[in-house]
């Protein structure tokens, strides 16, 4: 049986630069502050990777693998919900691209293979526009937004 | 014209809408495809997907010689935080004053 997958794809211009977008990604300092989350990898194609909540319990998210990486450029993951750790064919695959667009940087996340209907596809269409606002904010102002109470 | 203009513009046209509620509802539409159920010219449905692409409110992608669109709420969600929590949470607060006042007495 084939199953619907859906594709979504988000953009943000942001005033900042690529390294700084960077570092925002992959630093748990950083990416705790807008995200209350963490992602945590050595960022080696390849490696494993896990997204992990900042609830003081470390509580795993998301799973998946590291696929590409070009540092301030492209970050490619495969994405599961931490229940399907083993069940790769329910995994989707992000594509994070950063620009520099005149003096401002694009951030596009492409997501696809969702399973259609899917609990992870529902997260994913409220996850990402807030994540990528927060960001924004967060790289503009310093403050992120406080969406996640 | 600053980025947020360009969304209220944008937003500011029923048939611009609808063409976001058809990608919310099946994302990833080639030109043809939207222009299916939409009773005007290729060339104005054009149109209004190059303002909203202006507006950042869809992004596009290239798959061979057809341009897909996708739905962009990233924008959307910007000015709710600007333009509608700010004001809800006033509301709320008021609310909670509200309550507790009432019910000290």
């Amino acid at each position: 049986m084939t199953v619907n997958k859906e594709k979504f794809v988000y953009v943000t211009y942001i005033a900042t630069t690529p390294a700084d977008v960077w570092k925002a990604l992959i630093q748990g300092d950083l990416t705790r502050q807008y995200w209350k989350h963490t992602n945590e990898s050595d960022w080696k194609p390849g490696s494993k990777w896990k997204h992990v909540a900042d609830d003081g319990k470390g509580t795993v998210r998301v799973v998946g693998s590291v696929l590409e990486v070009i540092p301030n450029k492209r970050l490619v993951l495969s994405w599961g919900d931490a229940a399907d750790a083993e069940d790769v064919s329910r995994h989707s695959r992000v594509t994070i691209d950063i620009e520099p667009v005149g003096d401002m940087v694009r951030v596009t996340v492409a997501h696809e293979q969702l399973p259609a209907g899917s609990d992870m596809e529902k997260k994913i269409r409220n996850g990402w526009p807030r994540v990528l606002s927060s960001l924004k904010s967060f790289l503009e102002t310093g403050r992120a937004l406080d969406t996640w109470a | 014209m600053n980025d947020v203009d360009l969304v209220f513009k944008a937003l500011a046209d029923p048939v611009r809408r609808r063409l976001l509620d058809r990608l919310y509802q099946a994302n990833g539409q080639t030109l043809g495809e939207l222009c299916k159920g939409i009773d005007m010219a290729r060339q104005s449905v054009t149109q209004h997907l190059e303002l909203l692409e202006e507006a950042n409110l869809i992004s596009v992608e290239w798959q061979g010689r057809e341009k897909l669109h996708y739905v962009n709420p990233v924008p959307l969600h910007d000015i709710y935080e600007r333009w509608i929590r700010k004001y809800e949470q006033q509301r709320l607060s008021a609310l909670y004053h509200f309550k507790t006042k009432l019910e000290r007495k």
